[in-house]
């Protein structure tokens, strides 16, 4: 039985995050719990936030399941966890930089060549351009697990477009709406400057061609998208334009969004769809989302693309591996946040050792997401364990193995009153002119006792995540 | 050699468009063996958009036209002086690394004959630069110049089935079978001018060029079993024909689209 991190009850006592929590607990009879579980349902229901997080497909109508017990860090946790975040936020953004450019890192031989250009998610229709400050990745959703009381492991990185922030805003939004009185008893860091921090951003790494308040939109698949409703609410908090690609055209060297009083020259495109489907005249010709030409505008300066085209070669399962390499690289610093160790299973001796421990480690696609494509080994049967062994032995550079992580729990709602659940966790960087982070960020939990997968899809929920002032 | 290009391409609408838009991939390259004495790009009544060299060397031009639109015409004329690098594209100025030009993609698929075509030609012995010229040879014996027989979405490995096609299907078995050997390989469009004795294929050419550690990219034209030279002008390069056409547009409207394209290429007495 693996010892897992409990993080309000140590050895019987609370620990100090959550001590304000104790009596909220108490107060909490069965029969007010779930009158206050329904309305928290009824309002997630009224303001319509209904999507399937991180891409995990579903079915777009169902409401995540929100656990009102909050999760806590105090100010020193994360003070650690910001400094981590945002290092690797600014090593990533150094790497992007430097592989559409001259590629030091490579020359270094710090990381292989082949891994960088024969990645799917490197473009080399970008290469040499280098957008406003240098960034590529706006927004960077980094994935922690805990599994001691100092101990944090980074999951993964997301470069691209990394969704579920609206969880965190509405998550908060509705908890104070419930709970008043707790916020006034606990000196809680604020998550809603979030909106302000993100439009700050985006209008920073304007065009240089831009030579007035830059007009911004976000650019959505639709809204048959699983996460539309977070790109209308994104736009409703920033009051920026929510476009699909038919509201916008080239014309100029410049993109202009159609309104009803003529056509506006839009500056920043902070935009919700992937690389291949941004502009049919670069990428997938049969783009029916995109806007044809919009790839030479971004190329001659004319347009700013948040996260830029190209941005997904940072966050690939292989290249992962690297981030702490790249942070000594480009910053000259230690990593401030552990990898979690992985086997690639691309070399051979990585290889020998994940086939003969399959039965232990969480192996994964290194193109894949959302919880596909993943084997987790001690949860496994025999024959799932086999299915996954012949994948490897067939194609092994497309996967990695990781040891099975104790994830910490946190005190969560369950039937039976209230009872530890594994969680993970999820905050947004911002890196524009300034690095910016939130004090927060998405927890999620896996309801389902004794699972160690967090993901919607497979009996997730999503909780409030507070961050304690000094 | 002086070489005088007008390329004249005009796709017909039997309806109007509401809009049409261009990227144009259509302006010689600057390497040791061209030197552009004169070039215009345009799009007959239509607007200039951004303009950049990109991380490969190629000049790209947006265009954009509001309807309605009728026809589109696309113009490119000027004098290019060429002389004989023997396929070395030298002092080229680009960025992209060769190993992005190992991606393998639908035109350039690689099938079992592929691989055999690969594997036969040569062996690991002898220098980078051999072996390409086995790889290029392999193919242009595998492949017999047959106009009519293949068309634009004809894959490598489809070209080679059938052991017929046209410069388009050399260039990307080219590329397939050095991609397989892990040689880096682009596609490339220009011109080539004719000879009068009727050598030479079509004013509107394409070609491979393979990555030769110490030399660079060297260009092989396996369709006229030679090495890029004088008579040859470069244009652009990609993965495959599609992703290095020299244009690609889009219009948005009803109408059917015809195409026709005029290339009239002189050598001029000097």
């Amino acid at each position: 039985m693996t010892d897992y991190f409990n993080e309000m009850f140590q050895a019987g006592q609370v620990r100090a995050p959550y001590q304000g929590l104790e009596g909220w607990t108490k107060s909490m009879p069965a029969e007010l719990r779930q009158m206050k579980q329904a309305e928290a349902e009824a309002l997630f229901r009224r303001i319509g936030i209904t999507f399937a997080v991180y891409g995990e497909g579903g079915d777009p109508d169902r409401l995540i399941p929100f656990d009102m017990f909050p999760r806590v860090f105090t100010q020193g946790e994360w003070s650690k966890l910001d400094r981590g975040i945002k290092q690797r936020a600014k090593a990533l953004n150094c790497f992007l930089q430097d592989v559409y450019g001259r590629a030091e890192i490579v020359q270094a031989g710090k990381i292989p060549a082949r891994l960088v250009y024969q990645n799917e998610a490197f473009e080399r229709s970008v290469v040499g351009f280098t957008p406003p400050r240098g960034i590529y990745s706006h927004i960077v959703g980094i994935d922690l697990v805990r599994t001691g009381p100092d101990e944090f492991f980074v999951l993964e990185d997301n470069c691209r477009t990394p969704s579920g922030v609206s969880y965190m805003l509405e998550n908060r939004e509705i908890m104070m709406r419930m709970f008043p009185k707790l916020f006034r008893e606990n000196r809680i860091a604020p998550v809603d400057g979030y909106g302000d921090a993100l439009r700050r951003t985006l209008a920073s790494v304007a065009p240089a061609k831009c030579d007035r308040e830059p007009t911004i939109a976000i650019l959505t698949p639709g809204h048959f998208n699983s996460a539309y409703y977070e790109h209308s609410f994104l736009a409703d908090t920033m009051g920026v334009e929510l476009v699909e690609g038919q509201d916008l055209f080239v014309e100029n060297g410049f993109v202009w969004m159609r309104t009803t009083e003529g056509p506006q020259k839009v500056d920043v495109i902070y935009r919700r769809i992937d690389d291949a489907f941004l502009d049919p005249l670069c990428f997938r010709p049969d783009s029916m989302l995109g806007i044809p030409g919009l790839m030479d505008v971004y190329r001659s300066g004319g347009v700013s693309i948040c996260s830029a085209p190209g941005a997904g070669v940072a966050d690939d399962k292989a290249v992962y591996t690297f981030v702490p390499e790249m942070i000594r690289f480009y910053l000259g610093e230690e990593p401030i946040l552990n990898n979690v160790p992985t086997w690639q299973c691309s070399k051979p001796d990585d290889l020998k050792y994940v086939l003969e421990h399959l039965s232990e480690l969480v192996v994964k696609e290194v193109h894949g997401s959302g919880g596909y494509g993943m084997l987790v080994g001690p949860k496994s049967t025999k024959d799932q364990i086999e299915l996954f062994r012949h994948k490897i032995e067939e194609e092994p550079e497309n996967y990695i193995a990781q040891p099975t992580l104790a994830l910490s729990t946190t005190p969560t709602f369950v039937e039976e009153g209230v009872a530890p659940r594994h969680v993970d966790l999820r905050p947004y960087c911002l890196v524009g002119e300034q690095i910016e982070l939130v004090p927060g960020g998405l927890t999620r939990v896996a309801l389902t006792d004794g699972s160690l997968v967090v993901n919607s899809s497979q009996g997730g929920g999503v909780k409030d995540t507070w961050v304690l002032a000094e | 050699m002086i070489l005088s290009v007008q390329h004249v391409t005009t796709y017909q609408y039997d309806e109007p468009m509401r809009s049409a838009c261009q990227s144009l991939r259509l302006t010689p390259s600057r390497y040791q063996g061209q030197r552009v004495i004169s070039w215009t790009l345009d799009v007959v009544g239509g607007t200039k958009g951004g303009s950049f060299r990109d991380g490969a060397g190629d000049r790209i031009e947006g265009w954009s036209m509001r309807g309605p639109v009728d026809k589109v015409v696309i113009r490119a004329f000027g004098q290019v002086e060429t002389t004989d690098c023997a396929g070395v594209l030298r002092n080229h100025r680009e960025l992209v690394h060769p190993f992005a030009y190992l991606r393998e993609t639908s035109a350039t698929w690689q099938d079992e004959a592929i691989e055999r075509l690969a594997a036969e030609a040569c062996d690991d012995s002898g220098t980078a630069l051999a072996r390409a010229h086995k790889l290029s040879a392999a193919v242009s014996e595998a492949i017999e110049y047959t106009p009519g027989a293949t068309d634009a979405q004809t894959t490598a490995a489809d070209a080679l089935a059938l052991g017929r096609g046209v410069c388009q299907d050399h260039a990307h078995a080219l590329i397939a079978a050095s991609r397989v050997r892990n040689i880096p390989a682009r596609y490339v469009t220009g011109y080539l001018h004719s000879t009068a004795d009727g050598e030479g294929h079509e004013a509107s050419h394409a070609w491979a060029e393979v990555w030769v550690d110490d030399l660079g990219w060297v260009g092989f034209d396996p369709a006229n079993e030679c090495c890029p030279d004088e008579r040859y002008i470069r244009i652009g390069s990609g993965l495959d024909a599609h992703d290095a056409a020299p244009i690609r547009g889009v219009s948005q409207g009803e109408g059917d689209e015809s195409m026709n394209v005029v290339v009239a290429l002189e050598s001029v007495q000097q």
